[in-house]
């Protein structure tokens, strides 16, 4: 469904991709992990249009999507939930979860669908979304997200600054998003978390794939050479 | 003057704003939008070299005589409410259609798709623009909505003062000075903000002929000290 080729990515003199591919089918999760820096938020940020490519391309269903700015990448079918969450401050949580469907994209997924998502989020959706705690901003960030309609979800650090419980109850709903054939694409620090949820993973360091495969064929000790980058940078090895 | 006359004006007018509301957005969209993915001081920049060439395009046009719009007897029509007061009919008119047109503002921003999109912009481009938000074409918006208000404040001023190619600048003081008062991103706030500012001005020039700018600078300034947010807050603001 998504397909990433030889993407190269630079912050002026930085190279902070270099020649990524990755492919992430309909009702298939793929996890991103990898140190600060390795490049993770860049690659969602690009995928979803923020930063322009040096090289390679990006794909949707086949079609080239690489020159496309932002909105029209969602309304291809994309949706990114951004690190941060990045809510609108002044906008209540209802009119937050409006703005997503900006782009106009037909679908299953509305109002009612997200506040079934996340069940307490109808009796506050006029409450303005600085009075929420992260948990409960992170759900909102979710729902704007699907309310979208993206046939591919991207997930940048949700775990960031939530508490055990919360991040778990967070990454509860995904099951049933990718049982409807929705394509997860995360990126996360917790790598246990991500690995736990996760059917294929892929590690980053310093811009590059240093190790991908299934979570149940990677040992501890493979992961932690790949994100420490300890066995040398021979290339992308493989976990299978 | 009949009602067909009015109705053939009024339809004529709108086509007026809609043609500053058409310029306005094509000046956001191959002027303004370019100098803002620079820098936010390119923008300050862009648009003061923009007022230096209207003014002056202006200049060589309509001369820089004074001119005012020839209201015929209407401009000295008032109502007598008591024997010490009288409103004037134009006067009246401006503050109707400010009012009309603050709430149709406020209605617009906060109830349809657009508005919510603005707002949301406003506080995050970036945020807006992955959300599915086209962020240059609500921009381009806002501009038409900003253009074609102030081709109606201006016909307005046209009407109740006189105007040359240089009046502008002087103007665009109160203006400022109207939306601090009231407070930055409140409407209503900046209606309040005028209406003090323009109390502040009539009662300085009761107290001293030439006073009444001056006191309007003093009450600017001393919302200024003291309640630097304005009176209003503006909503939900972090």
């Amino acid at each position: 469904m998504l397909e990433v080729d030889h993407l190269t990515v630079r912050h002026g003199y930085l190279q902070a991709l270099t020649e990524i591919s990755l492919t992430v089918a309909p009702g298939e999760t793929l996890a991103i992990i990898g140190a600060n820096g390795a490049g993770k938020s860049t690659l969602l940020r690009s995928i979803i249009g923020l930063h322009q490519p040096r090289a390679g391309s990006i794909r949707l269903e086949g079609r080239d999507i690489t020159g496309l700015p932002p909105h029209a990448r969602v309304r291809e079918g994309i949706a990114l939930v951004p690190e941060g969450r990045r809510l609108f401050p002044s906008l209540s949580v209802e009119e937050n979860l409006l703005v997503g469907q900006a782009s106009g994209r037909p679908g299953g997924y509305g109002l009612d669908v997200v506040y079934h998502l996340f069940s307490w989020m109808a009796d506050r959706r006029w409450e303005p979304t600085v009075h929420l705690s992260g948990g409960e901003q992170q759900a909102v960030a979710i729902g704007r997200a699907l309310m979208a309609n993206p046939k591919v979800l991207l997930l940048d650090e949700l775990s960031l600054g939530l508490a055990p419980t919360m991040v778990r109850r967070i990454y509860g709903v995904l099951p049933e998003l990718v049982a409807k054939g929705m394509a997860v694409l995360l990126v996360e620090q917790d790598v246990t978390q991500a690995l736990r949820i996760a059917n294929r993973f892929q590690c980053l360091l310093e811009g590059r794939t240093t190790l991908e495969g299934k979570p149940a064929d990677a040992t501890t000790a493979k992961i932690e050479a790949a994100y420490f980058g300890l066995a040398g940078r021979s290339g992308p090895g493989s976990a299978a | 003057m009949n009602w067909a006359n009015a109705i053939v004006q009024g339809i004529l007018l709108g086509g007026l704003y809609a043609l500053f509301a058409v310029f306005g957005y094509g000046v956001q969209r191959l002027i303004i939008q370019k100098s803002l993915e620079v820098s936010p001081l390119t923008t300050l920049l862009v648009t003061f070299g923009l007022s230096v060439v209207i003014q002056n395009l202006l200049l060589v046009a309509a001369s820089a005589d004074s001119h005012s719009f020839d209201l015929g007897s209407l401009i000295s029509a008032s109502m007598r409410v008591t024997p010490e007061l009288s409103i004037g009919y134009v006067p009246l008119l401006i503050f109707v259609t400010a009012v009309v047109v603050l709430s149709g503002l406020q209605l617009f921003l906060s109830r349809t798709a657009m508005g919510r999109a603005i707002r949301a912009s406003a506080d995050d481009q970036e945020a807006s623009s992955i959300a599915g938000v086209d962020t240059r074409h609500v921009f381009g918006i806002a501009a038409a909505i900003a253009f074609a208000t102030v081709a109606l404040a201006g016909l307005a001023l046209g009407s109740s003062s006189s105007f040359d190619p240089s009046a502008g600048p002087a103007r665009l003081i109160f203006a400022f000075e109207a939306v601090i008062i009231g407070g930055v991103g409140s409407l209503w706030g900046t209606l309040a903000g005028g209406v003090i500012l323009g109390v502040a001005q009539a009662v300085g020039a009761q107290i001293d002929p030439s006073g009444g700018v001056l006191a309007g600078h003093l009450v600017f300034l001393a919302v200024l000290a003291l309640r630097p947010q304005g009176l209003i807050r503006a909503r939900l603001a972090t």
